[in-house]
């Protein structure tokens, strides 16, 4: 740390701040009026450059002096010469003076942050993981950031995990942007994350759900693509990884998992928007959340956020055969969308993937599901092709409130449904 | 294939749904006159003698501009696969179409006649979802021009929206009519595709937009695309 008291130390010299390195500052007791008169003395002395906070006045009170360093030495020796006692209240001015400033800076940007973020806006990745670490000062008892590995450009994949405590505890699963145009996805996940940390504590559902249950949050589920969609193409979707034999980038992520993969639905050629990937997990962004979530062992609902299309979906994708649960999917799936479009209207359609939009395999909720999560779901949010994917940012806000009365249905379902 | 009574939520009903609304922004788009698909009340396929798939379908529309709506009755003819030709719709949506946008079409063709300069404009919308009003029409025209392609190149295995407009310049032309050129990106649902497409068009509030040429253009897959900047 002492690095940091250097560099602020420097940065204030070069702004031609004054710097209090080694100063001291000494409190006198006063016991009589000899001591008094003594201190006045002091007081005079020009060159010892002394500067009195509280001076000498009566025997009531203390006489408090900032000593500077080349000072200190005589002061001392002068006080215990005529037997005056002192203490040193302050050993260093200066790393008090740091102390405060990085304090105040740093409330400074807590501040800016939680003042200044807007979620109606998009933001790029540096700011939204910038966002993060704001998320995480402000609720340090309920939210913590986990590193669950990197991307296949290296970029770090954070998890937040908001917990009231436990080992373990039955959890939620949440990812947004896996397809990294869909931009609304991820903008959601923001405003739902603040959304959980704001109303934890004065929400009585949400509160009793994570004092049970943890919910985890991959707000970016596909970081290389999210940067490739701001610096080079805004339409761009998979990831960014190279493929052998090809000049074409990139595995659809949303195809490459260990669920009827490589089947219908999905393409084995590389410059395809479906490209399935070389196998089952190829992709360090799949394979991350698969590790994550198969070690915990504990989930008990895994939700896919992706746009546009306004739907809510249950498994499977890669068959139009029905799951065991549809009954009970298909029924949270209608009371949750009813909450959704209580809202503002927005209206979405229910049912299976492969019913719904189109048989697709190697999808998200179709491995979460036959791993055993029983409440999987996927959401597509809005809206239905005027804007597409480049959703107007003042539509984020709405999106994301309508899209949080419908999770939040879902997920009292699963706190009310141990299994 | 699907056949019979459809269930008006899944995709073989929506996937014909949505070759209606391309007919009608091809018929009677402009503008101030786009149309969107709102529901799907019921529909029916079946295999039709000679020629491919028919669907039936009780629909509701709606006039995006002016915010109304309305229930109307379809018939899509998809063609036989192989064929070249587009799909085939019937449809009835005559409140929608009462609603008078002349005045403003009128407006605007005249503004654009006395332009100075020859309008262009880039990426409708941006990146962020925005437009300059006075682009609007542009986007809607675009949308309008786009709906021939998607009207063209729908089967029952595609669903069509238009993602955005790349570019689109006025052309100058020698008589009254207003003319342009334009890149769309279409984004074609079921194989996740987005397809760019050229296209020279022309518009009057007389006759509408009438698409002259349409060209596929190759996607390059290595190449740097600019950022889009606005």
């Amino acid at each position: 740390m002492t690095g940091v008291w250097l560099l602020l130390a420097l940065v204030a010299a070069a702004n031609g701040e004054r710097l209090f390195i080694g100063d001291q500052v000494i409190r006198v007791n006063v016991q009589s009026k000899e001591q008094i008169q003594l201190l006045q003395a002091l007081e005079t002395q020009q060159d010892l450059e002394l500067d009195f906070w509280l001076h000498p006045v009566s025997t009531e009170l203390p006489v408090d002096i900032r000593v500077p360093r080349s000072s200190v030495s005589s002061v001392t020796e002068l006080l215990s010469a005529h037997s005056v006692p002192y203490s040193v209240i302050i050993h260093d001015l200066q790393d008090l003076l740091d102390e405060e400033k990085a304090e105040m800076v740093e409330n400074q940007m807590k501040e800016r942050s939680t003042r200044s973020f807007n979620f109606g806006a998009y933001h790029s990745l540096e700011t939204i993981y910038s966002w993060m670490d704001t998320l995480v000062a402000q609720h340090p008892k309920l939210v913590s950031k986990l590193e669950m590995g990197r991307s296949y450009e290296d970029r770090p994949m954070y998890v937040l995990k908001f917990s009231t405590g436990g080992d373990k505890r039955p959890a939620i699963w949440m990812d947004t942007g896996i397809h990294s145009r869909e931009w609304v996805s991820q903008a959601t996940g923001v405003w739902t994350a603040n959304k959980i940390a704001s109303d934890y504590g004065s929400d009585a559902s949400l509160t009793s759900l994570l004092d049970t249950m943890d919910i985890y949050m991959l707000l970016l589920a596909n970081p290389d693509g999210y940067a490739y969609t701001h610096s080079n193409d805004r339409m761009w979707r998979k990831t960014r990884s190279k493929n052998q034999g090809s000049v074409c980038r990139g595995v659809d992520p949303n195809r490459n998992w260990d669920a009827g993969f490589g089947g219908p639905g999905a393409s084995m050629n590389p410059c395809s928007d479906s490209f399935h990937g070389p196998s089952a997990h190829s992709e360090v962004e799949v394979k991350n959340v698969v590790d994550l979530v198969t070690n915990h062992g504990n989930f008990k609902a895994f939700i896919s956020v992706h746009a546009y299309s306004q739907l809510l979906m249950y498994p499977y994708g890669y068959t139009c055969k029905n799951v065991i649960h549809q009954p009970e999917l298909d029924s949270v799936g209608r009371a949750a969308v009813q909450k959704l479009t209580s809202l503002h209207g927005t209206s979405y359609k229910v049912g299976s993937i492969c019913n719904i939009i189109y048989q697709a395999s190697g999808g998200s909720i179709d491995w979460s599901y036959d791993l055993g999560i029983k409440y999987s779901f996927a959401f597509e949010l809005r809206d239905t092709g005027r804007y597409g994917f480049i959703l107007p940012a003042n539509q984020i806000v709405p999106t994301a409130s309508e899209t949080w009365m419908g999770l939040k249905h879902i997920m009292e379902h699963v706190r009310d449904h141990p299994y | 294939m699907a056949t019979g009574e459809l269930n008006p939520d899944h995709y073989p009903a929506q996937r014909a749904a949505k070759v209606v609304q391309h007919y009608l922004n091809t018929q009677y788009g402009s503008p101030f006159r786009l149309f969107g698909l709102h529901r799907v009340h019921s529909g029916t396929a079946e295999d039709a003698a000679d020629s491919g798939r028919k669907y039936q379908l009780e629909i509701s529309v709606q006039e995006i501009i002016n915010n109304a709506t309305e229930k109307c009755s379809a018939e899509v003819l998809f063609p036989r696969a192989g064929e070249q030709r587009s799909s085939q719709v019937q449809v009835s949506c005559e409140e929608l179409l009462k609603i008078s946008t002349k005045a403003q079409e009128e407006a605007l063709f005249q503004k654009y006649q006395m332009n100075q300069s020859l309008l262009s404009a880039q990426n409708l919308p941006d990146s962020y979802g925005h437009i300059e009003p006075d682009n609007q029409p542009l986007w809607h025209l675009g949308i309008v021009a786009s709906s021939f392609v998607m009207l063209n190149e729908s089967t029952e295995n595609t669903l069509y929206n238009m993602a955005q407009v790349a570019s689109i310049d006025q052309l100058a032309t020698d008589n009254q009519q207003l003319k342009f050129d334009c890149r769309v990106l279409l984004h074609e649902m079921v194989s996740q595709e987005i397809i760019h497409w050229k296209l020279l068009f022309t518009w009057s509030p007389a006759d509408g937009v009438k698409v002259l040429q349409m060209e596929k253009l190759p996607h390059c897959h290595h190449c740097k695309v600019p950022p889009n900047t606005n």
